[in-house]
């Protein structure tokens, strides 16, 4: 199963330890209000409302190296905006594993 | 090239403006997290360029660019490709961004961003070269209009010049530095210190004098040079 990692921040931040703390403190700080609002819009039903969550989680699974999390987003960002919940699991399941690293960084 | 950051996501605004710090010859003036606050400072200021994320909740990055009247680049940074199509509609959107963006990808957009504006820089001069094509003189207080290209030959005599075009002859109090200034140096030049002429005019040239129309104008050792080099010699 893939792991997430700071690959791509460190790509990009040719060693600022500065930046690269600021950047992992940003993502700390907006990842879980996104999964609130997230969890809130999936409990209500409000699928298109999820589906934009969906589309702004992804863009933080993606910074985090997860290929295959990325797919899953996108396949369920597609199927919610057809009332389609299919994947809800897969997703909340890739959601999990970057509270997880998050707690840990 | 001032620019200013519109995403509603703060990680988004932070790697952009990352990338931007890397970059020379761009200056991140602002950073926004939805498009009205934007269009509230572009009410006020000028930016040559826009990173613009497509996806944002009430107001997209499509709305935005309708409300714009004389929009800027833009560079539209966004998680998916599918609206690339549409993008590309926009005269004013000159890339594309999929996120996660790479610095490299990022400084090729810059560079596209670049050769754009200079095309449109290089082609606005162009123009305005072809718009001064009238010159208006002074003429016993009414301001004639000359058609330069029918200028054929200036002559500087005291505090007057003559100048002589395809139609009519005109005196005008002046001197021969102020009218050159006002001339293109492509069709013009000074020939002697009392002379300048339309080289497309010349009818031919014999030792220290150019035929031009009916009259022969002396050309000066020092001018002759450049004149020679104007020339389509074969």
């Amino acid at each position: 199963m893939e792991q997430p990692n700071l690959n791509y921040i460190k790509s990009m931040s040719d060693g600022d330890k500065s930046f690269e703390n600021k950047l992992i403190s940003i993502i700390k700080e907006e990842y879980p209000q996104e999964k609130i609002v997230y969890q809130k819009n999936i409990n209500s039903n409000n699928y298109k409302a999820t589906a934009e969550i969906v589309h702004k989680l992804k863009h933080k699974i993606s910074i985090l190296g997860l290929v295959k999390g990325y797919n899953v987003a996108t396949d369920f960002e597609n199927n919610l905006k057809d009332d389609n919940i299919l994947l809800k699991e897969e997703f909340e399941a890739v959601l999990d594993q970057i509270t997880k690293y998050l707690t840990k960084l | 090239m001032n620019c200013i950051i519109i995403d509603d996501e703060a990680t988004a605004r932070l790697i952009i403006s990352n990338f931007c710090e890397k970059v020379n010859s761009i200056n991140v003036l602002e950073e926004f997290p939805n498009a009205i606050q934007a269009i509230k400072y572009l009410n006020q200021n000028d930016v040559d360029l826009i990173f613009l994320d497509i996806h944002m909740p009430d107001f997209t990055g499509f709305d935005f660019i309708q409300t714009l009247k004389n929009p800027p680049k833009i560079i539209l940074t966004t998680s998916d490709s599918k609206f690339a199509i549409e993008a590309f509609e926009y005269e004013c959107i000159v890339d594309y961004l999929v996120k996660p963006i790479t610095q490299e990808r990022f400084n090729k957009a810059i560079q596209k961003t670049q050769n754009i504006q200079a095309v449109i820089e290089k082609k606005g001069a162009e123009t305005n070269n072809e718009e001064v094509k009238d010159l208006y003189v002074n003429i016993d207080r009414r301001l004639i209009k000359i058609n330069i290209p029918s200028i054929y030959l200036i002559e500087a005599k005291g505090d007057y010049i003559y100048v002589k075009t395809e139609d009519q002859n005109y005196t005008v109090h002046s001197t021969l530095k102020k009218i050159e200034d006002k001339l293109s140096g492509d069709l013009f030049l000074k020939v002697h210190r009392s002379y300048i002429i339309n080289l497309k005019k010349i009818i031919d040239i014999e030792d220290n004098s150019v035929l031009i129309k009916k009259d022969v104008v002396p050309v000066s050792r020092s001018n002759r040079p450049e004149l020679m080099k104007r020339l389509n010699l074969l």
